[in-house]
């Protein structure tokens, strides 16, 4: 105990320490990687990523999983795009409805999700996924395979319009951090996360409803993976039935890279930023220093579970499970 | 034969154990008390391997040794039979004394059913338990269970050369009378293979069992005392630093209740198996007591009030409605507050800090739109620290680290605070040093003059007639008696056991 150098703290800034090293790592191999385009480039990639992992993390906390997320983003791309084109096709005067009312989908389309895990009693991890890959039918069904594309100025102005460097959605997606913060903090529905990933019955036994909580927690990561469905198409400037692929690997290592304990109540939105940021850091830090592209993979792979290793706190699993 | 010298333990904001010297012979039974909080656990972990002394030096035989886990501890004799209960209860009986240990009964990575099973029939013979190795462990009752882990305790025989220590957390504290005086009678037995070390805040029984007591107080050993050296108020005295209030169950504070006012029926309440045909009233400002044995049906009966379980037969009522189908959302909802016995699973959740234990079952109390109002539910938690003597370093500590007794007292603190009407206390006093009980007492008493209704599962016979007004005395999950228990009127031991067996 006690000094900034004990146990706990390493343990609780692991996280923040490996992202540290890793930045002074890649600048060191390259100095251009701590250049100010380099960054953007980094946090532009990181957007999506970051709100579907905002989204999974509370999932995680209740400690169920969801691994719809391929699908849900896929989905909501797709129908964002076209329901964008179909009112108008410009954010003027009224394609910015398509943003409210995709994230409402996304909300009811997690919400499914939560009823069919919930209701049937279908372990999460199984519901979620079976509920992805209905995502990603509906969505190659819609577009018949085809790409939808936006071409509205305006819109792509999340991309395209920067401030002091950075462009607009990275902006969005820090309030959206807020927000997830908030809710993880200050909202009862984020205390009855922590309070089921701790200890289900006992909430149960507290007159908490945990069937609805779980519910509401699947709807909120719904409604989280939509925003970064939303991002994916400002980035892109179109939308396709593959979309949504490699959300599930990103963002779940990116949680348990930041140390979001699987088994729930342990962990939290400051965690998956922090994890977020480690698995960009490395994704785009390895093209910067120039390693060849079959290698990126596998390279990545490794990298991870090493910042696995230095960043969790281990040791608390063997007693846990 | 086992010394600790000087040692220290330390958490964050935690001084645990200051220099703590401790000696156990071969053959002896050692008491250990002190209040809530003392580190009277963290002591045992200490010598069973689980945590690591910050400071001083573990002697075995005069020489040094150090533990990196338990596992190693047991390698050295030294067993530890858990406060609360560390079985895995989806496991059969033998898995569980042989948890960790199955080489033996192993050939290519087969494991012989058939051997371990007769293994651990002689394992359980030492414990005279007579039951089937190969149940689940989740089957059995909670003293069947103690006396499995100490069964499982007991394999070290077999597989150390030398003496054991064998630790025991409060084993007694849901125990009955007769179980009790088994697991005493095994545990003087015994002695003639191992010392043991015995936590318990019931004094009789440590004054009963053991040969030497330390008395612990904040971290520190204040005394040590040979068996007949000291009295119980002595030693009280000693724990909690003032003294104990003879008047215990504040019987001077009980006042009548009102007769006019049901706050809850039960008519013809059964459920297969459990119990059957159960009516009865509770008043406000009553506190009635049900009485009986271990699966007499007194925890069938308060789980239904709270909507854990659906009776088959017969209706609850609160506040003159009927409750066709209650939840513990719901019943939370109508008033009802329920402090469980066993605190691990439905007491706090570890992980979570006190406010938010505290204010789990009445977000909605401190919340507007969903949003919390986390500086109100700091407040209450400071409050209820200062309250019940809480020893928590302060509202943002972690519950699953206080020591058992404190866990209880933040319990307590959430349904109390929740202005619950109707509050069911399974065994609330478990764990508590005296001085806690008495502040329960007097919450108890509190609760009735505010017009409370309280059903309560006492720990002790004593208790349950010192605090009641009403006592239901079941027995096979049937209601037998029930006797009014104003002051002055009270029934004597005698007449509940005479209805109970
Ligand atoms: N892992 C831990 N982390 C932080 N503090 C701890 C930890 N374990 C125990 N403590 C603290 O150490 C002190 C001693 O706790 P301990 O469990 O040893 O008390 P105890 O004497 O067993 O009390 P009780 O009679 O209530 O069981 C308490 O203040 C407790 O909060
Ligand atoms: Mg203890």
């Amino acid at each position: 105990m006690g000094g900034i150098l004990s146990r706990e703290n390493i343990i609780r800034w692991a996280a923040l320490l490996v992202l540290l090293a890793l930045i002074a790592l890649f600048t060191a191999l390259n100095p251009a990687f701590l250049s100010q385009r380099n960054l953007a480039r980094i946090a532009i990639a990181a957007a999506p990523a970051m709100m579907v992992a905002l989204g999974v993390t509370f999932v995680i906390v209740m400690g169920s999983i969801d691994l719809s997320m391929e699908g849900a983003v896929s989905l909501a791309a797709v129908l964002f795009c076209l329901l964008f084109v179909k009112l108008g096709g410009a954010l003027l005067p009224w394609g910015w409805l398509a943003v409210p009312v995709i994230v409402l989908f996304g909300a009811f389309y997690g919400m499914l999700t939560g009823l069919v895990h919930v209701r049937l009693k279908i372990p999460s991890f199984m519901a979620s996924l079976a509920m992805g890959f209905v995502g990603t039918g509906a969505a190659v069904m819609i577009t018949g395979g085809e790409i939808v594309r936006i071409g509205d100025s305006t819109f792509r102005m999340l991309l395209t319009w920067r401030i002091l460097g950075y462009p607009l959605m990275v902006y969005v997606a820090i309030a959206c951090i807020f927000v997830a913060l908030f809710i993880q903090k200050h909202t009862v529905l984020g205390r009855n996360f922590y309070a089921i990933g701790g200890g289900e019955e006992l909430a149960h036994a507290s007159g908490v409803n945990v069937r609805a909580v779980r519910i509401a927690g699947f709807a909120l990561a719904g409604a989280f993976y939509a925003i970064g469905a939303i991002f994916q198409v400002a980035k892109l400037g179109q939308a396709e039935a593959a979309t949504g692929a490699n959300f599930m690997f990103v963002s779940i290592t990116s949680v348990v890279v930041g140390g979001v304990a699987l088994w729930g109540g342990v962990g939290g939105v400051w965690n998956a930023v922090v994890g977020v940021l480690i698995v960009n850091v490395i994704a785009n830090g390895m093209v910067v220093i120039g390693l060849p592209n079959f290698l990126q993979d596998g390279v990545l792979g490794v990298l991870v579970i090493l910042a696995v290793v230095l960043a969790t706190d281990r040791r608390a699993v063997a007693f846990v499970k | 034969m086992y010394e600790l010298r000087a040692v220290e333990k330390k958490f964050p904001g935690v001084h645990a154990l200051k220099s703590v010297d401790f000696k156990i012979a071969r053959g002896e039974i050692v008491g250990l008390v002190g209040e809530n909080g003392a580190g009277k656990s963290t002591l045992m972990k200490v010598i069973y391997g689980a945590y690591q002394p910050d400071g001083g030096q573990i002697l075995i035989d005069g020489k040094a040794v150090r533990f990196a886990n338990p596992r190693q501890a047991m390698e050295k004799g030294i067993g530890m039979v858990f406060q609360e209960q560390s079985l895995i209860p989806n496991l059969t009986v033998m898995e569980n004394i042989f948890l960790g240990y199955q080489e033996q009964f192993t050939r290519l990575g087969v494991i012989d059913w058939k051997a371990m099973a007769a293994a651990a029939r002689k394992q359980l013979a030492k414990v005279k338990l007579d039951i089937d190795p190969r149940m689940v462990t989740s089957a059995l009752s909670f003293a069947q269970r103690q006396l499995v882990e100490l069964a499982k305790v007991l394999t070290l025989e077999e597989r150390v050369e030398g003496d054991l220590v064998i630790l025991l957390d409060e084993p007694t504290s849901v125990l009955n009378k007769e179980e009790v005086a088994l697991l005493f009678k095994l545990v003087r037995e015994l002695t003639s293979r191992a010392s043991f070390i015995f936590v318990s805040h019931r004094m009789d029984e440590v004054m009963d069992l053991s040969d030497r007591i330390y008395v612990m107080k904040d971290g520190q050993v204040m005394d040590v005392l040979a068996r007949g050296q000291a009295e119980a108020p002595e030693i009280q005295r000693k724990m909690v630093g003032r003294d104990i209030d003879r008047e215990y169950y504040r019987e001077q504070k009980q006042v009548p209740y009102d007769a006019d006012k049901v706050l809850l029926e039960l008519s013809g309440v059964g459920i297969s198996g459990r119990i059957e045909d159960i009516s009865l009233k509770l008043h406000a400002g009553e506190v009635l007591c049900l009485v009986g044995t271990e699966g007499s049906g007194r925890e069938a009966i308060l789980r239904t009030i709270f909507g854990m379980v659906q009776p088959a037969e017969g209706e609850v009522r609160i506040d003159g409605a009927v409750q066709p189908r209650l939840t513990p959302g719901s019943a939370v909802a109508r008033g009802v507050g329920y402090v469980p016995r066993e605190r691990k699973i439905e007491g706090i959740v570890s992980g979570m800090n006190v406010y938010e234990n505290m204010t789990l079952s009445q977000l909605g109390r401190y919340s507007s739109w969903g949003v919390l109002a986390v500086g109100r539910e700091k407040a209450l938690a400071r409050d209820w620290i200062a309250k019940l003597k809480i020893k928590a370093h302060s509202e943002y500590a972690d519950c699953g680290n206080l020591s058992g007794g404190n866990q209880q007292k933040v319990v307590l603190a959430k349904w109390r605070s929740g202005g619950s009407r109707i509050v069911l206390l399974d065994h609330p006093t478990r764990g508590l040093d005296i001085g806690a009980k008495e502040d329960v007492y007097d919450m108890i008493r509190e609760m009735s003059a505010d017009g409370v209704g309280v059903v309560l599962v006492a720990d002790t016979l004593e208790e349950a007639i010192g605090l009641s007004h009403t006592i239901v005395v079941l027995k096979d999950g049937a209601i037998q008696h029930v006797f009014d228990c104003r002051p002055g009127a009270k029934p004597s031991l005698f007449d509940l056991l005479h209805h109970m067996i």
